[in-house]
């Protein structure tokens, strides 16, 4: 009987996301310039949907302090009053009685913000590095797959730690450290792939043509390697969650009393062993986020591919 | 056939000059970290006094490069040395959580490296079908959540009082458990890393097949009407197999090393643990033999995903 | 020997939250009922502990962890043990008596004692125990405790210890962990890394940080003890596996219950929440060196600033009681009845701030959760409180790796906790008598360094508790801590197990000994 009753609440949050997907296209379309409104007309439900959620989490971002009951930090209630036990807290208390409905929203701000940048960062060191690898080869090659051999041999969490208890945890340090580590894992994949195409033909009639080394990588293989470094980059940004978390597990996260998804996970996770629902809701939202993320992936990756089907 | 075995030799001395660095890093990492051996193994009780007796005793007011050298003297002869902690032989401290670590790597690869394969041609034979986007958001849902956090729902769903699973494995320390005892045993733990890893290898299959579907041998493919199972299976995945190659090490790699935090909720004695109590002790011989150790294992994936890689690219093993 | 009061509180009821709701028809034991039957013996006896490191060490003078404290009373015996009452009673030492100025002390020891290697005890064993920890180059963390001993001679079964100045507390001195009686090997030492022990269980198997296995002492001394065939101690760090290992079954007793759950452990059918305030206190030293907090005014605006009951109610959830901003607990014998609770007020904080001559203050604050458990969020909660009496106070999140000897004592306002000391004495001369490397405020105060001298050779009953009443006072007036809480410890077991009605509060765990002092219900 629960399990049917579960099916049914899926079916209908699926049948609601859709149709949140579907209004947002038709709203979208209407209101953006023609180049635009062509392009999204081809978006499937799924992406629009992750459309309308990236663009929510980025206006709940925004304006944090406008629609944040509470302010982030300040105890306003007795600790762990769960959803509906007061009207005022909706979402709850948590363990020092702060408004979880407010931490989440403040939480939007930091965890989202963080995560954007360091994806980001990883991605630029790692692609461009990766891309030069492959087309330079030689010793560069030598050089960075080496380089980057020796990193990776290293395990990240621990490597993490290290880095961050030597250099000190303030938000800087935490982006550049993971975002080091991360452009690693992109750098191997980045190479790998465009190992591939170098060995294409047009590339060589591209090298034969005296392309320079920027056209050859804007032009010749960033394009046909895009789609694994797309691929790529929805995964990581999640990671970047992940690693976060990991890292207030092993006590050196972001400063409190900042509201963090990640941490807000870790500090209630032991409710839900007792079938106390609190720790899903940060969880919720990093797992809504990714997956709306991805699926806008997926669509541009189909984009990417040229299938026409 | 040639070129790939000078290729692995090459890389077998690149990975002793790789292990080398390694052992360099994490050496002077561990240096800077702040506080040495005697003052974090007497945290809260350590007097001046103490402490320098402690350094003195255990040869820790020793240069750093001499301290180095002789380790690597020890190392050369394949001695790792004892614990600074305890005195016991580092070998032997390693020796039987390694084990423990192989198995339940490979038992959780066991599971998630044919899954998320086949998953993987499905969603891309499927793509943009129902199939696939709702493979693709449980997969994703499932690594959005902290890997602790995803153990407790699992303990919470399927252990417990009229759960089919211990919620621990601390049957795995109190004794040597037989092949199917360990399989139960671990069950919870290995299923664990693979709700982790899947999810990417899984996309990345997907990925690089449909990446490849536009190609012109797979539209000639199509037209001749091959049915589209058999031109991804033999058309695409052949050439689509380097990055997937590539992805399956990083996350094999991943199970061997990175799993501390499943240990922990686990109570699985592995080599995580270790590693973390020796790092938080600074206690060198230790966090160097287990560092070795795993970047050993790296770099020994590592080389297979690229000899697997180059055999599957027929222009890479013949280069011109 | 004078005893020392009931500082237990073995009901939980005194100690749990009114609020917490009860499923009375869960609960098969009624309120009130002690679970006391005739002890009966036999049964495997399986712990999870929360602290254990795979760096730990059988030398006795690295013992830090729980695991190996606790490893340290079921494989051994000391020459005195502090009872479940408080009380100070003959473990190998039968009986002692002191010289007139309490510096000169003789143990006599019981005779026919059994190693579990069937070696005999003598004193020629106690004497080398001890010394393991003296000396120059002892790298013991009992080094200090032990440093007032100048000389030890054997007398038959007699040991005389000589100390450098009188001390009326000595006997306790001999119960701490860090001392157990180890066999003396033909040179006179004792070889530090022996699985040897006279106490209640021999070891059988132990891998530090994984878990250990002892198997009963068939040849213990004390009549009938212990009750277990075998005991099987395991580490599991996490919270919530520990608490599923009990809820299981996998394990009968676990040492530390996660304080934001215990209310919902509570609950599960067959658990018993165990919970004892004693000594243990958590606290936020300040550098009296430092500006600004070399200012008495500036110490006491943040004692008036941090809302004690808030934080008893949060960072423990109930599970303990406020603190006076001095390390006596209130089970102690000389702990001062008369001074008044200090209270949270912002009225307070800014008069004081004035008399410092400020308008407002900006401090920062280096937390992290190696401190005390919740240390972090009490930082939070604190920096909230102390905002309405003009004090800014900034929590700087600090690793937990290396909090020991990077933060503490280094930074000039970080967090702290201690395990308590069972007398007056010891607790002050170990934490705040001036110069002492463990005096984590760099305090200094002459009235109080010689009142701790005095006090501690004084044999007269009433003239001693006036000097630890004064000691106290000036602790908590112009000392350089906040002591806002002592913390309980809390720890569950299942029902199957049955312990003495009196349950010791020197420690975890029964003051670590429920090897010997608990039993399988039937």
């Amino acid at each position: 009987m629960g399990f049917l009753t579960g099916l049914l609440w899926l079916a209908a949050a699926i049948i609601a996301a859709m149709a949140a997907g579907w209004l947002f296209r038709t709203a979208a379309v209407a209101v953006t310039p023609r180049g635009v409104s062509k392009e999204l007309k081809t978006a499937p439900l799924t992406a629009s949907f992750g459309m309308l959620m990236i663009i929510i989490y980025i206006l709940v971002a925004f304006l944090a302090p406008v629609i944040a009951p509470f302010s982030e930090t300040e105890v306003v209630g007795p600790e762990f009053m769960f959803p509906g036990d007061d009207p005022a807290f909706v979402l709850g208390t948590d363990n020092l009685g702060r408004d979880m409905l407010s931490r989440m929203i403040y939480a939007a701000r930091n965890t989202v913000g963080i995560a954007f940048v360091t994806t980001a960062l990883a991605f630029i060191i790692g692609s461009v590095l990766g891309l030069l690898a492959a087309i330079v080869g030689g010793w560069l090659d030598q050089l960075l797959s080496r380089t980057v051999d020796v990193l990776m041999a290293i395990p990240a969490l621990i490597f993490a730690l290290l880095l961050l208890t030597i250099v000190g945890t303030s938000i800087i340090n935490m982006i550049l450290v993971i975002a080091v580590i991360d452009s690693t894992r992109v750098f191997r994949l980045a190479r790998a792939v465009a190992m591939n195409i170098v060995v294409m033909d047009y590339v060589e009639a591209a090298k034969l043509r005296g392309e320079g080394l920027w056209r050859l990588i804007t032009r010749e293989i960033l394009p046909n390697a895009m789609a694994p470094l797309v691929a790529e980059f929805g995964l990581r940004f999640c990671f970047v969650f992940l690693t976060i978390s990991a890292l207030s597990f092993l006590g050196l996260g972001i400063q409190p009393p900042t509201a963090d998804w990640g941490a807000m996970v870790k500090d209630t996770a032991t409710m839900i062993t007792f079938g106390n629902v609190t720790p899903l809701l940060p969880a919720a939202a990093i797992a809504l986020l990714t997956v709306s993320v991805n699926f806008v992936v997926d669509w541009q990756l189909h984009r990417a591919s040229g299938l026409k089907e | 056939m040639s070129h790939i075995l000078t290729m692995i030799a090459q890389r077998l001395a690149l990975g002793l000059v790789t292990l080398f660095v390694v052992s360099l890093i994490i050496f002077l990492g561990t240096e800077l970290l702040p506080g040495d051996f005697a003052q974090e193994i007497l945290g809260q009780s350590a007097t001046p006094e103490t402490v320098a007796a402690l350094r003195e005793q255990l040869g820790l007011n020793d240069p750093m490069h001499i301290r180095y050298l002789g380790w690597l003297t020890d190392i050369v002869q394949g001695d790792f040395g004892e614990s600074l902690a305890n005195g016991q032989s580092v070998a032997g401290l390693i020796g039987g959580r390694l084990v423990r670590t192989l198995q339940l790597a490979s038992y959780a690869a066991a599971i998630a490296v044919p899954l998320s394969l086949v998953l993987g041609i499905l969603a891309a034979l499927f793509r943009n079908s129902f199939f696939d986007r709702f493979a693709n958001a449980s997969a994703l849902s499932s690594i959005s959540f902290p890997e602790f956090f995803v153990a407790y729902i699992l303990i919470f769903l399927l252990a417990g009082a009229n759960g089919a699973f211990p919620s621990t494995a601390i049957n795995i320390s109190r004794g040597d458990p037989n092949f199917t005892e360990y399989l139960h045993v671990a069950f919870l733990p290995a299923l664990t890393l693979t709700l982790v890893v899947t999810a990417h290898m899984m996309r990345m299959t997907r990925a690089a097949i449909i990446n490849l579907l536009s190609s012109p041998y797979i539209e000639m493919a199509r037209l001749k009407g091959m049915s589209p199972m058999r031109i991804i299976v033999k058309h695409a995945l052949p050439n689509a197999l380097a990055p997937i190659i590539n992805v399956v090490a990083l996350n094999l790699a991943y199970l061997i090393t990175g799993v501390v935090v499943v240990e922990v909720v686990f109570v699985y004695p592995g080599l995580g643990q270790l590693m973390v109590d020796s790092v938080a002790a600074r206690d060198m011989p230790v966090v160097q033999g287990v560092a070795l150790i795993f970047a050993g294992a790296y770099v020994l994936l590592n080389l297979t995903a690229d000899v697997l890689a180059t055999l599957s690219n027929p222009r890479l093993v013949h280069r011109r | 020997m004078t005893q020392l009061t009931n500082m237990t509180s073995p009901s939980r009821r005194g100690v749990l939250k009114g609020a917490t709701a009860i499923g009375a028809a869960a609960l098969v034991t009624p309120w009130g009922t002690p679970l006391r039957a005739q002890p009966v013996s036999g049964g495997t006896l399986r712990v999870g502990m929360a602290h254990g490191s795979t760096t730990d060490a059988l030398d006795p003078g690295s013992w830090e962890a729980d695991f190996m404290i606790f490893q340290a009373h079921t494989r051994n015996n000391y020459l005195t043990e502090i009872a479940a009452d408080g009380s100070l009673v003959p473990e190998l030492a039968e009986s002692w008596e002191a010289s007139a100025d309490a510096a000169t002390w003789t143990f006599t020891l019981r005779s026919g004692v059994e190693f579990h290697s069937g070696h005999i005890l003598t004193a020629d064993d106690v004497i080398a125990s001890i010394n393991h920890h003296r000396g120059e180059d002892s790298t013991s963390a009992a080094a200090p405790i032990v440093a007032d001993i100048t000389d030890m001679t054997a007398d038959g079964m007699n040991v005389v210890f000589t100390l450098s100045a009188g001390n009326a507390d000595f006997p306790f001195v001999l119960s701490d962990y860090h001392l157990p009686i180890l066999p003396a090997q033909a040179d006179g030492t004792i070889d530090p890394n022996t699985q040897d022990g006279c106490g209640p269980f021999r070891i059988a198997e132990i891998e530090f940080g994984v878990g250990a296995r002892y198997e009963r002492h068939e040849g213990y001394w004390k009549e009938g003890l212990p009750y277990f065939d075998a005991i099987e101690q395991v580490v599991i760090f996490d919270d919530a596996a520990r608490q599923n290992a009990l809820i299981s079954g996998d394990v009968d007793y676990i040492d530390t219950a996660d304080l934001n759950t215990v209310h919902l452990l509570e609950r599960a059918p067959g658990i018993e929440i165990l919970s004892v305030t004693g000594t243990q206190h958590y606290g936020l030293p300040m550098d009296t060196r430092a500006a600004p907090f070399d200012d008495v005014n500036v110490r006491m605006a943040l004692k008036f600033g941090i809302n004690r009951q808030q934080l008893v109610d949060t960072i423990l959830n109930g599970y303990g009681s406020l603190g006076n901003d001095h390390p006596i607990g209130p089970g102690q014998r000389y702990f001062n009845t008369e001074l008044e609770q200090r209270e949270y007020d912002p009225d307070r904080v800014q008069f004081h701030l004035r008399e410092a001559g400020m308008e407002s203050l900006d401090v920062d604050i280096h937390l992290a959760d190696a401190a005390f458990a919740g240390a972090l969020d009490a930082g939070v909660l604190f920096a909230e409180s102390a905002s309405a009496g003009g004090i800014n106070l900034n929590v700087v999140r600090e690793p937990n790796d290396g909090y020991w000897s990077n933060v503490w004592m280094q930074k000039p306002f970080a967090g702290t906790y201690w395990g308590g000391r069972p007398t007056e004495d010891w607790m002050f001369a170990t934490a705040y008598a001036e110069g002492v490397p463990w005096n984590e405020t760099y305090w200094s105060n002459d009235r109080f360094n010689e009142l701790l001298v005095s006090a501690r050779a004084e044999l007269d009953e009433d003239l001693r508790r006036e000097q630890y009443f004064e000691m106290q006072q000036i602790v908590s007036d112009e000392g350089g801590i906040i002591i806002p809480m002592f913390a309980a410890y809390v720890g569950a077991y299942s029902d199957r197990l049955a312990h003495p009605e009196q349950i010791a509060s020197n420690w975890r765990n029964d003051g670590h000994r429920i090897g010997e002092r608990w039993w399988f219900a039937s």
